[in-house]
């Protein structure tokens, strides 16, 4: 189900801030942040924000085109290489 | 989706075929062009006829109807200035190619970005939180040959 309109979409208050302390500054710094169910608003293009994926802070740089998904949609918890190969020579 | 259509205009038979070619000259083809690169079948009531536009379903051919007030006849009855009202409505929806090139795009643009539905486009894996332990055979592909059971048939 989708967010009420009215509401805005919903974007964590402590990333919020450090946002829009960072636009107001001429420098660009990673903002490190656990909160992967921040919407990305267009105030936030052309920051690079380090998502946490539940190990480590991935940095993600934000286009427009990311406008409207959430950040944790960049960040995946899981990484899936394939099965293990069977050692079956080892074995024998 | 064209090649279906291909069928379908194969499928009526020859007899009648000539017969329409005969009565009604100019639309009476097999299958009636309606937008460009639009086609329906020419002998199936104008409700069913309609679906076999991309992008149109039960829901939306009733929908047309009703807004053109028009009898469900066949495809093949519809005078020039019903088949350009016919036009002019559908030219208010998306459809045909213009509805797969737009699913298109949105699924590349997915890929680009690489958020999460993207990555799952790209594997070929469900993008919509189904479970993969288990199932998901119509993105995974035909059911291949677990691990067990080869070592079984080497054996």
């Amino acid at each position: 189900m989708t967010r009420s309109l009215k509401k805005n979409p919903f974007v964590a208050n402590h990333l919020l801030r450090k946002i829009n302390t960072l636009n107001t500054k001429a420098e660009k710094e990673i903002i490190v942040t656990w909160s992967r169910a921040s919407t990305i608003i267009p105030t936030m293009i052309g920051h690079t924000i380090a998502i946490h994926n539940g190990k480590e802070h991935l940095p993600i740089y934000i286009t427009d085109r990311m406008v409207g998904h959430k950040l944790g949609e960049f960040a995946p918890t899981l990484n899936f290489r394939g099965h293990a190969k069977n050692d079956n020579r080892s074995r024998r | 989706m064209f090649g279906l259509r291909g069928t379908v205009a194969i499928a009526s038979d020859a007899s009648r075929r000539l017969l329409q070619s005969v009565s009604f000259h100019g639309v009476g083809a097999r299958c009636l062009n309606i937008r460009a690169g639009m086609e329906i079948p020419d002998n199936k009531p104008l409700k069913f006829a309609l679906q076999y536009i991309h992008g149109i379903g039960r829901a939306r051919a009733a929908q047309i109807l009703s807004e053109l007030n028009m009898s469900n006849k066949l495809a093949m009855d519809l005078t020039r200035r019903e088949v350009v009202a016919l036009d002019d409505v559908l030219s208010k929806y998306v459809i045909g190619r213009d509805l797969a090139g737009l699913v298109d795009r949105d699924i590349k643009r997915m890929k680009d970005i690489q958020c999460y539905r993207g990555i799952r486009h790209v594997d070929n894996l469900p993008c919509r939180g189904q479970r993969t332990s288990t199932n998901a055979r119509t993105r995974k592909g035909s059911q291949r040959v677990s691990v067990a059971a080869s070592k079984k048939l080497k054996k």
